[in-house]
């Protein structure tokens, strides 16, 4: 399997984003945000839109267009009086609106759209790894370097903000890492299934850990092991490799249930 | 008397609608004990927010440490307990991670925590009598215990001014006892300004030096003593 050029760069990037996307989704779910990964998915496929459109790099324009959606969830929710969901709706109503024009407009209702959509081992370029490995690796820094902010404001932002700390600065990073993850993630998951991969190994490392940190730590192996066993049968069963990778964080999550379930008893 | 908190005829409304507050004028001393009390709905959350500079007051000034409270420099100095404050959300979030927050605004906002900000923070969990509780799970401790967390959150950021949103909704009358005498010590021995804001503050009312009474304006300033009678709380003893 790994003789094969295609597999290597499969692996290489989903490596990556099984580690990039559960620890950016981690805080999503604690803010209670879980959907807003699906939100800022719904606006990357506007962007992949526009990139047939225009004739350039649809990650690129996906990238763009989830970082705008993102800081528009969280510029709506924070100072628009729209209630988070509502922000969501919003957002994601507009963005899935949009692509279907542009799509459409393109004329590009056809198989390639189909691999941003679901994802695909085949379509990975050394292009799509040099952009995930350099963009992941600058958004993997900086969540560790403001972990330990991100966790006060995650924590009691109303406190934060009182203590004078850059609230919304912290949450326009965790919208942009965000909207970052989905963008580099959907070649490998595709966009309707990345927000899955942020947000199921976080909810079934909750019902494990014993800490903040070490549900971070958990859900963070468990997107790893996800992806990189979920390739690994997606080439073998030829099954869709976006499916199959949550298929499996999925089963992480019934498995961590059952685990927690026998520890409550014992 | 140099002042922590400075409310001079404040009136506040929430998006145009009827006034929540109507001329406040209030005056804290730095290192005075106040309780802000008054009937649910009768602004006193309100009131604390206008303080904190969390809402712009519709008519009159706030100030903070005597500065313009939405622009007060000297926020790191200031701890906020908030109402029914929260245990994290998905995670199981332990004792000294929550403590560790608190020490966030005094200390660098990247990277890790220093040494001296973790002996800070050990500091503060044995003060509230939680080291032996420091690596649990948050959501595994009553609510008394889980409210002495918080307040040790509150004093890893040594603050000068320490302010509590009804701090002992949901815990039983023996913790709210044991969490008003550890608020007294911290008054006593580190000098902090607490303003300690709740519907009933029997528990606290042998500790503070003032009272002040909210319903849509301040209707009592003065001496626990002084109260009228029907504001005493029976279901606490009075020294």
């Amino acid at each position: 399997m790994l003789d094969l050029e295609f597999m290597r760069l499969a692996f290489a990037v989903g490596a990556i984003v099984g580690v990039l996307a559960p620890a950016v989704g981690f805080f999503l779910v604690q803010r209670r945000q879980s959907l807003v990964g699906d939100g800022i998915g719904h606006v990357a496929f506007a962007g992949v839109a526009a990139g047939y459109l225009l004739h350039i790099s649809p990650v690129l324009t996906a990238l763009v267009a989830s970082v705008l959606g993102a800081v528009a969830i969280e510029l709506l929710r924070t100072r628009g009086r729209a209630a988070g969901d509502q922000a969501l709706a919003i957002v994601f109503y507009t963005g899935i609106a949009l692509g279907v024009v542009l799509v459409s407009s393109a004329g590009a209702l056809n198989v390639n759209l189909f691999q941003y959509l679901f994802g695909s081992i085949l379509t990975v370029t050394r292009g799509d790894l040099v952009l995930v490995a350099a963009l992941g690796g600058v958004a993997l820094i900086a969540l560790a370097a403001s972990y330990r902010a991100l966790v006060s404001v995650t924590l009691d932002e109303e406190a934060a903000r009182v203590q004078g700390l850059p609230v919304a600065a912290l949450n326009v990073l965790v919208a942009i890492m965000a909207a970052t993850t989905v963008a580099l993630s959907m070649r490998i998951v595709g966009i309707l299934l990345v927000a899955a991969l942020m947000v199921l190994p976080v909810i079934a490392a909750g019902r494990v850990a014993w800490s903040m940190f070490s549900t971070l730590v958990i859900a963070v192996g468990i997107g790893l092991v996800s992806v990189l066993v979920g390739l690994t049968t997606s080439y073998y069963a030829d099954l869709p490799p976006g499916g199959t990778i949550v298929l499996f964080a999925a089963g992480s999550f019934l498995l961590c249930s059952v685990v927690d379930a026998v520890r409550r008893r014992s | 008397m140099s002042l922590a908190v400075e409310l001079r005829d404040v009136s506040f409304a929430y998006h145009g609608g009827p006034p929540v507050l109507e001329g406040v004028d209030l005056a804290v001393g730095l290192g005075e004990f106040v309780a802000i009390a008054g009937p649910n709905g009768g602004g006193k959350t309100t009131l604390l927010r206008v303080v904190l500079g969390l809402e712009q007051p519709t008519s009159g000034s706030a100030s903070l440490f005597c500065e313009p409270a939405a622009r007060c420099s000297r926020r790191s100095a200031i701890a906020y307990l908030a109402q029914r404050a929260q245990a994290g959300g998905e995670a199981p979030v332990t004792v000294r991670e929550v403590v560790s927050a608190g020490r966030l605004a005094a200390g660098p906002l990247f990277g890790q925590l220093r040494r001296s900000d973790r002996v800070i923070v050990d500091e503060a969990i044995a003060r509230v009598g939680l080291t032996a509780s420091a690596a649990r799970p948050l959501r595994t401790l009553s609510g008394g215990m889980q409210q002495r967390a918080f307040i040790a959150k509150a004093l890893a950021a040594k603050p000068e001014l320490l302010v509590l949103d009804e701090p002992t909704t949901g815990v039983d009358a023996a913790s709210q006892e044991s969490l008003a005498e550890l608020l007294a010590e911290l008054h006593g021995e580190l000098g902090v300004t607490i303003l300690y804001v709740s519907h009933e503050f029997g528990a606290v009312e042998k500790f503070v030096q003032r009272v002040v009474l909210v319903r849509g304006g301040i209707v009592f300033d003065g001496a626990p003593h002084e109260l009228p009678g029907l504001w005493h709380d029976p279901s606490h003893s009075h020294a």
